[in-house]
């Protein structure tokens, strides 16, 4: 009788203990969780003149807080494509010996269409539609 | 008149506290004199190397300041400004490196004299984790100079952890502080570095001598063979204390010449809109696991690479650290030591992969 007294209020005890524990850990973890900031949706951005931009070079462009790498080509062509390696987040660069984007990380190389060609990276880049008007560049997010 | 006074506080604090039994066990204790018995000074070096890190280390706090706008600027102020902060800088940066040296060393001689089985297995254990929470250490407190390297190291670093199935993402915007490496990451790296990791740590550290101090060092099986008249040990104190402090003024030497003649470099602040620079690499002891995701392809089978591989590091790393409690039996007659070339072939693919990571971070360096 009294044993199983004893295991009873042990059992209680335990439950209580874990439940009280549960309850301080669950704000502490809640708190580490940044919360998600508001992003302003930036659906284009003015990336400077387009005669003042030399060919086969690039710039990275900020597009909110995402960066763009903007390309003109040898032939005069503008591309622009998010520069966020799809590997593990490194900012890519455009190499102009190869004419390519190159991740300097773990080597990874895309097209100028932003394919994946060579190294680990799993996916394409994302494409940007870029227009001129009145020699400005503007840089559009594809709907 | 020195050795009248010390007994005498000796005496003083014994008849209140009865230190008796921590004398007997000093002047007892005694360690095996074989020819693998350098390895016994490892372990120690690693700790002497860590006491020095909280020492510079609370001195670095001194004038580091966190923050987007004042990480990169502080730490210029104490290279360039503050009497000795180079000196102070370097050596934390170098005994870091040494500290994470020694400490591999360390493990890899425990695993090779089979210190780790029956009855060390907690030991192991404890030792894994300190090992564990060290290279912590050095991924967060890479980043708190917020330079360049730093940036891209930390944005991959974390990137990987937000490979993990489930709970990645989680890990990832936790590590960060938000969606990307920023301000909030150096805030967050900085509480970890200088608070969490050095109260685990710390706490890690308590059991792990312990656990030395209550078994006594490890003999290997060479050494228990001999006939006992064949033993040979020598007294821990004074005379492997005398040694052990000889050997942490060596170390400390070479220490401070390191960090005289090869400065660490601030290189440039970190630019969260800018390319990641050719030849970006990860600190040494990282560069084996940074090569082998480099060497991954894209997708294995229906696998994304990344994932695989990190799962696959994770995978290891548990089996690693419960290798004690791991039996693997081979034939009763056979010679083969199976957890022997085991470790042998771990050694060799750190130390190759490792070499292949900076020849080709050299190359594309230069191209």
């Amino acid at each position: 009788m009294d044993l199983n007294r004893r295991k009873f209020l042990n059992t209680l005890l335990g439950i209580g203990g874990l439940g009280g524990l549960s309850l301080l850990v669950y704000p502490v973890l809640s708190y580490l969780k940044p919360p998600k900031s508001t992003k302003v949706a930036v659906s284009s951005v003015k990336a400077g003149k387009a005669t003042e931009f030399p060919s086969n070079s690039s710039q990275i462009i900020k597009f909110g807080r995402q960066p763009v790498v903007l390309i003109k080509t040898e032939e005069g062509k503008f591309v622009a494509l998010s520069a966020t390696c799809t590997h593990l987040d490194c900012i890519v660069q455009y190499k102009k010996d190869t004419k390519q984007i190159w991740c300097a990380c773990h080597n990874g190389t895309y097209d100028l269409n932003g394919r994946n060609v060579s190294g680990p990276p799993p996916r394409p880049l994302e494409n940007y539609e870029v227009n001129v008007l009145n020699d400005e560049i503007i840089i559009t997010k594809k709907a | 008149m020195f050795n009248k006074s010390f007994s005498k506080l000796v005496n003083w604090v014994d008849t209140r506290y009865n230190i008796t039994p921590i004398k007997n066990f000093i002047e007892h204790k005694k360690v095996p004199v074989h020819k693998h018995s350098l390895f016994y000074y490892l372990g120690g070096i690693s700790l002497f190397l860590f006491i020095v890190q909280v020492i510079t280390g609370i001195l670095l706090l001194m004038y580091y300041k966190p923050g987007e706008e004042s990480a990169y600027e502080s730490v210029r102020f104490i290279l360039t400004d503050v009497n000795f902060g180079w000196l102070i800088r370097n050596v934390h940066s170098w005994s870091a490196n040494l500290m994470i040296f020694f400490t591999f060393a360390h493990m890899f001689s425990v695993y090779f004299t089979k210190a780790y089985q029956k009855p060390r297995e907690l030991t192991w254990v404890t030792g894994f984790l300190l090992l564990t929470l060290a290279l912590g250490f050095g991924f967060s407190g890479y980043l708190l100079p917020w330079n360049e390297l730093a940036f891209f190291a930390t944005k991959v670093g974390t990137d990987i952890a937000g490979a993990v199935p489930i709970i990645g993402d989680t890990i990832k915007d936790v590590l960060r502080g938000g969606d990307d490496v920023s301000g909030a990451t150096l805030s967050r790296f900085y509480g970890i570095h200088v608070a969490i990791l050095p109260l685990l740590f710390t706490f890690m550290l308590v059991f792990h001598l312990f656990f030395v101090q209550k078994q006594g060092m490890h003999e290997p099986d060479s050494f228990k063979k001999l006939p006992a008249e064949n033993k040979k040990y020598t007294p821990f104190f004074p005379n492997f204390a005398l040694k052990d402090a000889l050997i942490w003024l060596i170390v400390f030497n070479i220490l401070l010449f390191l960090a005289l003649i090869f400065p660490w470099e601030l290189g440039l602040k970190a630019d969260p809109f800018a390319s990641a620079p050719a030849g970006i690499k990860p600190e040494w002891y990282f560069m084996f696991m940074f090569q082998t995701l480099k060497i991954i392809p894209a997708h294995v089978l229906f696998i994304e690479g990344e994932v695989l591989g990190i799962l696959t590091f994770a995978l290891a790393g548990l089996l690693w650290m419960i290798i004690p409690f791991i039996k693997i039996e081979g034939k009763a007659n056979s010679r083969f030591d199976m957890m022997k070339w085991i470790g042998i072939v771990l050694v060799v693919y750190i130390v190759v992969l490792t070499v292949i990571g900076y020849i080709s971070s050299a190359n594309t360096a230069g191209g």
